[in-house]
């Protein structure tokens, strides 16, 4: 069997227990080791011996979008990417705010930080059943989005700058129903937004 | 909406009160079905057994935050929504049916409230066995029991993301499986899979992730050993009377 088409998981940008107590190492282990280990996996699967081998993962998910024949394809590949992204924006350092260029950008665009904070807080918080907040980049604005189950703004015309799963399996054995506390304080302690701003360019 | 598909929904009301009936001794009057007549209150049904009734199969901390925190949840946020407005006066087969022109919050925290309720009534520890009747039609639907299983659980493993699998009579007085995302069920216009619910699998992750994590093949597997086949002969018989 070759190997050198497959679409690889990422290593994960941190110890599994480097987000503690935010995100336990259990948690991150399920998440990183079964799920996002698990779409990679399928998503090989799919695409062995079909036009979509070979492709990049970006290609795959853009040429899969919104076709029922490709569901399976696009969810899968959509949450390898979802989630690579989803890593990145988190680090043991994060947290607090980001740097000039970015707070100036999320100033403009929100009318303060506070007022971004409630919105991308809000998005997460109602994201009905599985899916991911995000800040993107529209144009010359930033916005706050929500996608459902793998759904991406990367198929939306829009450059994704942070996201954060809301999957239940993102914090169910840490938060069980509490949500909100989850986002709080993953907004808090864990935004990775040295990412966030590597994104504006 | 035909006149057979609007008498398989109305017999719904019929069904949840018959089941009440049957079941008094477990559930009292304040239960889930109370509510499925026109006008009738709105109200949180009883769990019919204990938190750690389902063991091994489902977990008590499982059971006590799904049914206190989520089903609660749902419902407290449905009567907050429907406080004051049209909604309160119809019943859920009424709601369901024109779902779709229904304010989001309604169709969510409706489904929400409704199919957890109808979850909870077909779990349990010792729920007989499927009828001769039953197992005739699934026989002649799906070949044989095995067959069957096999279709609902695909469909319980296969639902991307969060919903619910169902066993249904369909508007032809067949059986039908299916599953449907988030919060919605077959009573609703929205839903891929519409009929008179017998079995519903809550397939959320919030339903499994503390036992079973990432498997939730294996939390479907454990779900065979808790049906109440005892409410879902009794749902049957009035979906296909």
């Amino acid at each position: 069997m070759s190997h050198h088409n497959q679409i690889t998981q990422p290593s994960l940008p941190f110890a599994e227990n480097a987000l503690e107590p935010v995100i336990s190492a259990k948690t991150i282990g399920f998440h990183y080791g079964k799920h996002h280990k698990g779409y990679v996996d399928k998503v090989n699967k799919l695409i062995s011996g079909t036009e979509f081998e070979g492709l990049s993962l970006e290609e795959i998910i853009k040429k899969t979008v919104g076709k029922s024949e490709h569901t399976g394809i696009f969810n899968n590949a959509a949450q390898v990417w979802n989630h690579t992204f989803f890593w990145n924006s988190l680090s043991s350092n994060g947290g607090g705010e980001p740097s000039d260029v970015l707070m100036k950008k999320i100033e403009e665009s929100f009318g303060s930080f506070d007022v971004f904070l409630k919105e991308i807080t809000e998005a997460a918080k109602t994201q009905f059943g599985s899916g991911w907040a995000w800040l993107v980049m529209d144009g010359n604005k930033l916005k706050v989005m929500k996608t459902p189950n793998a759904e991406t703004p990367l198929t939306m015309g829009v450059k994704p700058l942070l996201t954060i799963d809301v999957w239940e399996h993102a914090y169910y054995l840490d938060y069980q129903n509490k949500r909100p506390d989850y986002v709080t304080t993953v907004l808090e302690q864990l935004v990775n937004w040295d990412f966030a701003a590597s994104n504006l360019k | 909406m035909n006149k057979k598909s609007f008498l398989t929904i109305a017999g719904i009301g019929l069904i949840a009160l018959s089941v009440q009936a049957q079941m008094s001794g477990v559930n009292n009057m304040n239960t889930f079905n109370d509510f499925s007549d026109k006008g009738a209150e709105f109200l949180f049904p009883k769990l019919p057994f204990a938190y750690d009734a389902l063991e091994p199969y489902i977990d008590k901390m499982t059971m006590e935050i799904h049914y206190d925190k989520h089903h609660r949840g749902y419902y407290t946020k449905f009567m907050d929504e429907i406080k004051g407005t049209a909604v309160a006066n119809k019943s859920f087969a009424e709601i369901f049916d024109s779902v779709s022109k229904e304010s989001t919050g309604v169709r969510n925290n409706g489904g929400g409230y409704y199919n957890h309720g109808l979850f909870w009534e077909n779990l349990s520890p010792d729920g007989g066995k499927p009828s001769d009747k039953l197992m005739t039609a699934i026989n002649e639907q799906f070949g044989s029991f095995d067959k069957f299983k096999e279709t609902f659980s695909n469909a319980a493993a296969t639902r991307f993301g969060s919903g619910w699998a169902w066993l249904v009579v369909n508007s032809d007085g067949k059986l039908e499986v299916g599953s449907t995302p988030n919060q919605d069920n077959p009573l609703m216009d929205v839903s891929p899979v519409k009929g008179s619910p017998i079995l519903a699998l809550d397939v959320w992750e919030h339903a499994y992730y503390l036992k079973y994590q990432n498997k939730r093949p294996d939390y479907i597997g454990a779900f065979w050993n808790v049906v109440n086949w005892n409410v879902v002969n009794k749902r049957f018989d009035k979906a296909t009377r």
